[in-house]
């Protein structure tokens, strides 16, 4: 790389000045109204606030400044993104559209509910979507995240266990592949996490769930398919052991772009799930939100729901639509009643490809990642070497041990080629794992191109290692400090002293 | 190398004997390169009981947590304050300035169930 | 493979693309791949409505939009906890960059740093707001991060009870005990009048303005608390901390707020942000997403997600809270707000939107039968103790085109909480006040 002249590392550090060091004294950012009503007395100074520290920048400074930051972002819009467990599939421009229409976006969450009837018809009909793609009849779209959804979930399963008496069921089965979500939930909902380990094609082990359940089990957390892309083959015989021994059966909807059209959790015995809107149903993940994760429940966690749901109520041609709190909620997950911006997003998406593009979507989705994986299959260890849902686990395994390359290097050499990586690292039982999630929106030629990459950089492992030790190579920063950001934590901008 | 005069755990920690009833414990060498770079040590506190073979504190580093175990029972006289404040010293010197603390042995037969340095090579052979 | 013609727009996938694929991977149909599931449930029924194109979509949806009454069109005077205020053009245009829409959580720093730098402004303005040392990414909404700050409080100070004020929203303490029931941690509803907390008390949670839109004595607070041991808590409105002392000022330990107000609107109640700040000493502590300055291989200063030990992904069930996201893009219409309104900006709006509920409450007063629960000093919204009930009130309005304040009935008699902000034009505020007097006369 040609190096760079002073005045172009002038150029370079000026992007990167905070908002606080741009500040000039006396500059402004906005055009503020007046004031139309009389002066009223204000308090005495004893109790008002003194000068605050915040910037002054003019409005072209800010947009310069924030424009020039987002080009340093890799996003769907620009690159191809197969993060595992993510599904970072394309985000239709028209749900914003629709969100963004001021009948949507200015409605106050407390207005009369006859104020609010286009709002809670969207809401009713989205729940009955969701209801009629899972299979479960109760939905509520209070949680605002998946881990959120789960919460709810859990809160759920433990009112259940309580008000039948059951107070010895504490213990939770969690499948060592799972998300780190579940066991935290788990913990926040008041119970005990047993880890469950996976068999030697990656199912959940019967004999180990067999052994783990008793009085006192509560529930197992299963995430289906896995977060090693698999369908648990034994899926049947999992719930009934579970539900056999009095527990509840817990869904995570992380990959139900696997399932859509295809099975449905209701319909295999499950008692709750989540669905990630942000994942299956393109909420866009802004940079890490917002999400939205309503809760689905089968008929024995019905009457749990957290509030508010939306009921309808109809009288000849006129419906009613109301916020109702079902008989035993286990409460509120948020001040309001969710995400409603996220779910006009997911109701668009539902709403443009209905019966036929969504029961298309897993079709495609399954048959592009088993593509992926016939074509890298010799190139990179297959840890489990069978037919994949959304997503394949590849793992560098050997290009480690015999080059001392690790995934974390595959997955920055990526970037060289304009590629985001995939997910490191997960599942914790894959040792040296890539997690590729190419989702059912990217093209063959895309797919092809990837593969291609794929195979360069593992013929670049052997030839010329230092070329993936040293990648990035042509990004903003270089590869971060992480140790001394954790060492010196330095969270935010202050004033030189 | 783990040097031969100290005594080893199977949970990675060693153990120098100082006098008949005192120590000073640290992690191998070993532990602290499986951990990468050691960013935060959490101890207990001087004076605090500890248990032999259980948990005492927390290590991490930027993506990992492990567990500490103390490899003795006895009260805990002295914590190393220049960790607390830079805990790369674990990685940089983990038998020496990256000591973690200095106990006062309840029990100092217990120091029979530890390891010696031959020992605790084969045990790491053995885990591979 | 589609019966029905319908191409989707969203799949590039033909039939020729999925049979080469189909032939590579060396199956005869895409049924095959999903052998794994129980033949039972293969085929489940999917009773969704057909496809609409996009011009049918937005037709649908304007529909289902102008049937809601919409602030603007409707003289709006309900706070509660989302507020009104102007939104400039930038924050929404810059907001919506698909750079920062369509990208995923900053994991790979090298490829988000504009993620992770606006995080870390977020994380500056918010901790200069509040005046405390610290703030993180962003939490769901102001109600779920008070909830953890008490959750937070506990693993700090340890106890099992946690007390909170009564004047505290009731909407906030329903999901407080949403996030600590199951934890088996107990709440105390007191008065400030006698701040005597229970043995094993983890923390106070006091709202800054209060629910009824009144001023708290914090100082006098903190000090009682604090005396006792106790960690403070607090939940500040956030124009009300551009006007008034911030929490870092009476020596609060942990703070909530809800970001909303900060530029975003008012949606229905959501996608909001929660903001979350702490003293220095508890970072450890913190739930949620935080952004750390470092520097890179070639010594050049960037950003990274850091002190992770504490999240979910790493330490799973041991974690200080499930939490994922940040609310990132919610976060970042803040920021932009914050930036452009900067210092005076903030300060104009705090002010302006005290003059407007002053100057309501003023009219409201001398309106016969009215009459205010004065509580001390109240910064945009108050509570108007109405004639006849609230809701009766509140439907003659809307005749008018006006909806009125909140019916807070259950907690004062025939209680009203009315709230105004900038965006009330003097017009619109008195139109409500000669409203609420003709609903009566």
């Amino acid at each position: 790389m040609a190096t760079k002249n002073p005045l172009q590392l002038k150029y370079e550090e000026s992007r990167r000045r905070l908002l606080m060091d741009r500040s000039v004294p006396g500059r402004m950012g906005v055009s503020l109204p007046p004031n139309d009503v009389p002066e009223q007395p204000m308090p005495g100074s004893d109790i008002l606030r003194n000068e605050m520290d915040f910037p002054e920048v003019t409005e072209g400074e800010i947009v310069r400044y924030f424009s020039q930051l987002s080009q340093f972002n890799f996003s769907i819009d620009h690159n191809f993104y197969p993060l595992g467990s993510c599904t970072m599939k394309y985000n239709p421009k028209v749900n914003d559209e629709v969100a963004g229409l001021r009948g949507f976006t200015d409605i106050h969450p407390l207005q009369p509910e006859s104020t609010v009837q286009g709002a809670l018809k969207l809401m009713w009909e989205l729940q009955e979507y969701l209801a009629e793609i899972t299979g479960m009849p109760g939905v509520s779209l209070a949680p605002m995240a998946g881990a959120d959804g789960e919460l709810a979930g859990m809160l759920m399963a433990r009112a259940y266990h309580l008000e039948r008496g059951d107070t010895q069921r504490t213990k939770v089965l969690i499948p060592d592949s799972a998300h780190g979500t579940n066991p935290a939930t788990a913990t926040m909902s008041g119970f005990e996490v047993v880890t469950l380990p996976s068999d030697a094609r990656g199912d959940t082990d019967l004999d180990a769930l067999r052994n783990s359940v008793g009085d006192d089990l509560a529930g197992l957390m299963i995430t289906l398919p896995s977060t090693l892309g698999l369908f648990d083959s034994n899926i049947d015989q999992v719930v009934k052991i579970v539900r056999d021994a009095g527990g509840i059966v817990y869904g995570d909807g992380a990959n139900l772009n696997a399932l859509l059209g295809r099975v449905r959790m209701g319909d295999l015995g499950f008692d709750v799930m989540h669905s990630n809107l942000h994942k299956t149903f393109t909420q866009p993940h802004g940079g890490g939100g917002p999400g939205s994760g309503p809760v689905l429940v089968g008929p024995r966690l019905l009457p749990y729901l957290p509030t508010p749901w939306v009921t309808r109520r109809a009288d000849g041609e006129d419906e009613t639509f109301s916020f109702t709190t079902p008989e035993k909620s286990i409460g509120r997950m948020a001040a309001f009643h969710g995400n409603f911006g996220a779910l006009v997003r997911a109701y668009a998406y539902i709403s443009t490809l209905g019966k036929e593009g969504i029961a298309a979507i897993s079709d495609d989705a399954v048959l592009n990642a088993n593509y992926v994986m016939s074509q890298l299959k010799d190139d990179y260890d297959l840890p489990y070497d069978r037919v994949c849902m959304h997503e394949v686990v590849l793992s560098a395994r050997t290009l480690k041990r015999q080059h001392g390359v690790s995934a974390l290097d595959v997955a920055k050499r990526l970037i060289d080629y304009g590629i985001h990586p995939p997910t490191m690292y997960f599942p914790l039982i894959v040792e040296e794992a890539l997690m590729v999630e190419p989702t059912e929106t990217e093209s063959k030629e895309t797919l092809d191109y990837f593969i291609e990459v794929m195979k360069t950089i593992a013929r670049e492992a052997r030839d010329e290692p230092s070329l993936l030790h040293d990648a990035p190579h042509d990004t903003p920063n270089s590869r971060l400090d992480e140790a001394r950001a954790a060492r010196q934590p330095d969270l935010r901008w202050r004033r030189q002293t | 190398m783990n040097p031969a005069e100290l005594k080893y755990s199977e949970e990675h920690e060693w153990v120098q004997v100082e006098s008949e009833t005192v120590v000073l414990v640290g992690i191998t060498e070993f532990a602290a390169e499986s951990l990468g770079d050691v960013v935060y040590v959490d101890l207990p506190e001087v004076d605090a009981n500890v248990g032999q073979f259980e948990k005492m504190g927390e290590i991490e580093s930027v993506k990992a947590v492990s567990d500490l175990y103390s490899p003795v029972s006895g009260k805990i006289t002295e914590r190393n304050e220049q960790v607390l404040d830079n805990p790369q010293l674990v990685n940089d010197a983990p038998f020496e300035g990256g000591w973690l603390i200095r106990v006062l042995l309840d029990d100092p037969s217990q120091l029979d169930k530890l390891m010696s340095a031959d020992q605790y090579e084969s045990f790491l052979a053995s885990q591979d | 493979m589609d019966s029905h013609g319908f191409v989707s727009p969203y799949s590039p996938n033909t039939d020729s693309d999925r049979r080469e694929m189909l032939d590579a991977i060396g199956v005869d149909s895409v049924e095959e791949l999903f052998e794994d599931i129980p033949e039972a449930y293969r085929h489940p029924p999917l009773n969704l409505p057909p496809p609409k194109s996009e011009m049918e979509l937005l037709r649908y949806a304007e529909e289902l939009a102008s049937m809601n009454g919409v602030p603007g069109d409707y003289a709006c005077f309900l706070g509660a906890g989302s507020y009104r205020h102007y939104v400039p053009a930038i924050v929404r245009q810059l907001t919506s960059r698909s750079e920062y829409v369509t990208s995923y959580t900053p994991y790979q720093p090298e490829v988000s740093q504009g993620t992770l730098q606006t995080e870390f402004e977020f994380q500056t303005l918010c901790a200069q707001l509040t005046g405390m040392d610290v703030a993180n990414a962003g939490m769901y909404d102001g109600a779920t991060s008070l909830a953890e700050g008490a959750l937070m409080a506990v693993r700090v100070n340890g106890g099992r009870r946690i007390a909170v004020l009564d004047s505290v929203s009731p909407r906030y303490v329903e999901v407080l005990e949403t996030y600590t029931k199951s934890q088996g941690i107990e709440i105390d509803i007191i008065s400030a009048d006698n701040l005597t907390l229970a043995d094993d008390t983890a923390c106070l949670l006091a709202q800054q303005p209060n629910f009824y839109g009144y001023l708290e004595d914090m100082q006098a607070i903190a000090d009682k608390v604090h005396e006792q041991d106790a960690l403070f808590v607090v939940y500040a409105d956030p124009f009300a901390m551009a006007l008034f002392k911030p929490p870092g000022e009476y020596d609060a330990d942990i703070v909530a707020s809800e970001g909303q107000a900060l530029g975003v609107a008012p949606t229905f109640g959501g996608p909001y942000v929660g903001i979350f700040a702490c003293k220095q000493q508890y970072i450890r502590q913190m739930p949620g997403r935080i952004v750390g300055r470092t520097v890179d291989s070639d010594g050049k200063i960037g950003y990274v997600l850091t002190l992770q030990t504490r999240e979910q992904h790493i330490r799973r069930e041991r974690a200080t809270s499930n939490i994922c996201t940040s609310v990132a893009l919610i976060a970042l219409m803040s920021t932009v707000f914050m930036a452009a309104n900067g210092k005076k900006g903030m300060r104009h709006l705090a002010e302006l939107t005290y003059h407007k509920a002053h100057y309501l409450a003023s009219l409201i007063e001398r309106i016969p039968g009215y009459s205010l629960r004065m509580d001390g000093t109240f910064f945009q919204e108050f509570v108007v103790e109405c004639p006849i009930s609230p809701s009766e009130i509140n439907d003659k309005l809307l005749s008018q085109k006006i909806i009125g304040g909140l019916d807070v009935s259950d907690m004062v008699p025939n209680g009203m909480l009315v709230c105004a902000t900038e965006v009330n034009s003097r017009e619109e505020i008195e139109a409500f006040a000669h409203a609420l007097a003709e609903a009566v006369a």
